[in-house]
């Protein structure tokens, strides 16, 4: 993070999110991912002559969910318009993109920062458009491959104001989009694949300045991880230009996460015209109210809608239900094993704790989990039964998580069943208080701290399987004498 | 049997008077024979065109065939077709085989239509004369030092001198009417978005639209009842119930109401056009319709207008051709850039480049408001001239275009006067009407008498329409029977 006093950060994003459709925008070739070279690609990827885009009904509905998802204007009459540029992997000579009149308008949404402050961030725009082939420099000695599987996969790219003030702000904002389009079905989210990157308008100003700086777009940001160094790096970068009396040039620049530094890509001056203008080839696209209503009702609980009804259904604390929210995946995950299991804050600590630890350290999605919701609600429901204590619980879920079984047959393998049996608890306690006297007389004497000493002994001597309300009962009961 | 015009030709086949074969076999001969001078074809596809018109007559033997089945056609080159070479008239596209058809093409193919071959074009259908293709110019059959109009000019010069009875032809600003006029045939352009654009080499997206070039008006009507209709593959494409252009084509014209804009009439237009286009005009009057004139005060614009958009359109619309994937290639190319560069260089001419510059122009930052927005405005004020008057009238008529067949190489260095070549056609397009020409009579050139069309403008899928007052024009008039003596 920056350390020059004095300077505000001003962060625009603008999110590629690619859409979940089974075929691209303008053709019926699959978006599949991973396939062989050029074998997604038809006459019209192609750009064959005489060929004519027809849109893909699938997208307009996707794009009209996320802008009623962000409380935006749905435009009634957007228009498709050419990006005009030559490159080999834009087999057209044109991207067909919207410009002047996005299918989606001016909405807003709410990033919650760790320290729980809260701030409205404002969606200038959301327009659809196709995606370009790939140049492959490698592998082909001094040529270039074209691979234009991915040319015409539907994108929707989501512009923001310039609204967030710090890298950890873009960071919440971008995370929350993420969380909205997966919740939303609308795509993937996966950002190895390039299904959600990011492009960033990075500027500094004074504190206190009105107007903006002189921006810089830092481009084809594809981790948080990134995002949050390259943007800082950038802030750092522009900062230290100033004050050592110079100028910010407005241009595009790459993020080198190698270096971990940005370098430019093309000024302003070299920047391309693209002479927008309208998609002759396709009519404008026009939205009726009855439409929007129909899509409208076919929206999912939301994250907001989720987290308010995980406070007052489960009666979570407000930070519990933020976590449980944040991906779509962990809500579901969530409320299958409390239903199974009937105690929402026992769930919760545990999807929140072990379970998203674990998760962690093998660096695993929780669609790869090693534990399925099934398995961990068994798990939980052996403690509410009182077969098995919370602690001994840690060590039944790290065996679970290491493949040696379900709950049921990890705690029979390992005799882990908690001894509720009151006649052997209360025999091990009385050879425990026989063989201290010292610690018994203490106990008598007001130092209730050694209280703790014998549950520890009794503990002990039943390897932690014996029943702890049990095992205090009767130990309070018999120091009493 | 070349004189016959496509219904007679249907009938002839029905009846067995000839076959599809013998009659292919016969325009592939006179093509042999003729095309060497007139130069109206690029490819011509015998071997194709026989085996259509043996299934043709399979197909009339069994007794199950359809109106146009086993009638020879041309195809314009700016149609795909697949397997057969399609080069739109370009250097570019010189080598370039399609692999697949289009709309236009199947439609055809499925009505029983046999293809002769593909007929020479201005270069990417951009020209009034037919003398931009790179595959050399067209002659006008009428007399061959002259023009045929373009940029159809292959269609209209092949079935002028009946080296087809009919053909397909694109119209963008003219490109069907001008050469109709200029070689004395029937030419229509229907309704944008009548006729599915899928497969037909975009120059203007938003004013290209197919049609045909005919000696009559009910040759016209059999060949776009075949043509027309929706197609899910083109966005622009309208979804409505089929027309019949056949029943109506004797319809009485008592009582319709003709309009003639007065601006059709104007210093432009040179005695030797407006002569004939008045007496056909009042020809109507003895049919029965009353003429009027009308007022269309935002016609003026529409050259300046057309000259923006089109080549707007056809800036992006041919970037396509970059010698990445097919077409025209450089040799060596030591770089991208260099690679762009002479492709593009080395495969346009010089209009193409001089339009794509246009185009990239008025498009560009800084220009857009000032010219591309400004034509957007003057078309839209084009495009209420004719609604108004249509508010009044049935169908507009004048002059197709403003002078006769001119000479080869007379214009080919003055641009402008070219362009102005389409001064009453090109609203029509920039409208999306339907329009028509055809033949009203002759004038005296330097070197014989050349054709003179007279031009019909419908309203919107009036095609039924603007056919019938054609036909109706024809039954009391001949000038559509003439034909070039050099090649009857």
């Amino acid at each position: 993070m920056t350390t020059h006093a004095g300077w505000e950060t001003v962060i625009g994003l603008e999110i590629h999110t690619q859409l979940a459709t089974k075929t691209k925008i303008f053709s019926g070739s699959s978006t599949a991912f991973g396939s062989a070279p050029n074998t997604q690609a038809n006459l019209v990827d192609l750009a064959y002559p005489g060929v004519l885009p027809v849109l893909n009904k699938d997208v307009v509905r996707m794009a009209v969910k996320f802008g009623l998802s962000i409380d935006a204007e749905i435009t009634k009459r957007s228009v498709f318009a050419r990006k005009n540029y030559f490159y080999p992997d834009l087999p057209k000579g044109y991207q067909i993109s919207q410009f002047e009149l996005p299918i989606v308008g001016l909405g807003s949404l709410e990033i919650t920062m760790e320290d729980g402050t809260k701030k409205t961030i404002g969606v200038t725009r959301a327009h659809l458009e196709e995606d370009a082939g790939k140049s492959l420099h490698e592998d082909f000695d001094g040529l270039t491959g074209v691979d234009l599987n991915r040319a015409g996969t539907p994108l929707l790219e989501i512009v923001s104001e310039p609204d967030m003030r710090s890298a950890k702000e873009a960071i919440a904002y971008m995370k929350k989009i993420h969380s909205l389009v997966r919740y939303l079905e609308i795509s993937d989210g996966n950002m190895a694949e390039g299904s959600f990157r990011c492009d960033a308008n990075v500027s500094v100003r004074p504190i206190g300045q009105e107007e903006y700086g002189t921006r810089a777009e830092i481009k084809n940001l594809n981790s948080f991880r990134f995002i949050e160094k390259a943007i800082n790096h950038e802030v750092e970068r522009q900062i230290d230009i100033i004050e050592a009396g110079g100028t910010i040039v407005q241009e595009t620049r790459l993020y080198d996460s190698d270096k971990d530094e940005t370098r430019s890509m093309r000024s302003k001056e070299e920047a391309n015209d693209y002479r927008y203008f309208p998609c002759p080839d396709l009519l404008p696209l026009v939205i009726d109210q009855e439409y929007i209503e129909i899509v409208r009702k076919d929206l999912p609980e939301l994250p907001e809608q989720k987290k308010a009804r995980f406070q007052s259904e489960y009666g979570l604390s407000e930070y519990d239900a933020d976590i449980l929210t944040v991906s779509r995946d962990v809500s579901l995950f969530f409320e299958d094993v409390t239903k199974q299991v009937g105690d929402a804050k026992l769930s919760a600590n545990w999807v929140m704790g072990d379970f998203s630890a674990s998760l962690n350290k093998d660096n695993l999605e929780l669609s790869e989990s090693k534990v399925s919701s099934d398995d961990l609600a068994l798990l939980l429901t052996r403690i509410k039964d009182d077969t098995i204590s919370g602690k001994i619980a840690k060590e039944v879920f790290e065996a679970m998580w290491a493949g040696e079984g379900n709950a049921d047959s990890i705690i029979d393998a390992k005799g882990l069943k908690q001894i509720t049996d009151t006649g052997a608890i209360e025999a091990i306690i009385d050879e425990i208080i026989a063989n201290n006297v010292g610690q018994v007389e203490q106990y008598r004497s007001g130092k209730e701290k050694v209280f703790g000493f014998f549950v520890g002994q009794v503990m002990k001597a039943t390897q932690g399987k014996a029943n702890p309300a049990a095992v205090n009962e009767m130990l309070k009961t018999k120091l009493k004498g | 049997m070349h004189t016959k015009t496509i219904a007679e030709l249907s009938r002839g086949l029905k009846a067995k008077e000839f076959s599809s074969v013998e009659l292919t076999q016969h325009f592939l001969d006179r093509i042999e024979k003729h095309n060497s001078e007139l130069n109206a074809f690029i490819t011509v596809t015998p071997e194709h065109a026989l085996k259509q018109a043996q299934e043709s007559d399979a197909q009339i033997a069994a007794g199950n065939a359809s109106p146009l089945a086993g009638v020879p056609i041309a195809h314009k080159d700016i149609f795909c077709t697949q397997g057969i070479k399609t080069t739109c008239g370009s250097k570019m596209l010189e080598n370039f085989i399609s692999p697949y058809d289009a709309t236009v093409v199947t439609n055809m193919r499925e009505s029983g239509v046999v293809m002769l071959g593909k007929t020479n074009m201005d270069e990417f259908a951009m020209g009034s004369s037919n003398e931009t293709s790179y595959f050399g110019p067209v002659k006008n059959p009428w007399d061959t030092t002259k023009v045929p109009g373009g940029s159809s000019g292959g269609s209209a010069c092949a079935v002028a001198a009946r080296l087809a009875p009919g053909a397909t032809a694109t119209d963008t600003g003219g490109s069907i009417r001008q050469p109709a006029a200029l070689t004395n045939l029937t030419g229509i352009k229907p309704t944008y978005g009548n006729v599915s654009r899928y497969g037909m080499i975009a120059f203007a997206s938003s004013l290209d639209q197919a049609g045909t070039l005919t000696a009559t008006a009910e040759d016209s009507a059999l060949l776009l009842t075949a043509m027309t209709g929706f197609d899910e593959k083109d966005s622009t494409s309208i979804q409505r119930p089929a027309d019949d252009y056949i029943t109506g084509l004797n319809d009485g014209l008592e009582g319709m109401k003709i309009g003639v804009p007065v601006e059709f009439f104007d210093e432009n237009l040179s005695d030797a056009i407006a002569a004939p286009v008045k007496a056909a005009i009042a020809e109507y009057e003895k049919l029965g319709a009353k003429i009027v004139d009308i007022k269309m005060p935002h016609l003026h614009l529409s050259v300046p207008t057309y000259y923006v958009v089109a080549p707007a359109e056809c800036s992006s619309n041919l970037s396509r051709f970059d010698g990445v994937r097919y077409g025209y290639r450089c040799e060596n190319p030591k770089d991208l850039t260099d690679l762009y560069k002479r492709s593009r260089g080395e495969g346009f001419g010089d209009e193409v480049k001089r339009r794509i510059m246009t185009g990239a122009y008025v498009l560009s930052a800084g220009y857009y408001d000032a010219y591309y927005l400004q034509a957007q405005k003057a078309r839209q004020l084009i495009k209420s001239d004719f609604d108004n008057a249509f508010k009044d009238v049935d169908v507009i008529m004048g002059p197709t275009a403003p002078n006769l067949a001119f000479g080869l190489g007379e214009l080919m260095d003055d641009p402008i006067t070219m362009y102005l070549n389409d001064i009453y056609t090109i609203g029509v397009n920039l409208a999306g009407l339907p329009g028509m020409s055809i033949p009203c009579g002759f004038a005296a050139g330097n070197n014989g008498e050349l054709p003179v069309g007279l031009q019909l403008i419908g309203n919107y899928f009036a095609e039924g329409r603007l056919l019938n007052v054609a036909h109706r024009y024809q039954q009391v008039t001949d000038w559509h029977s003439r034909r070039p003596t050099a090649f009857a």
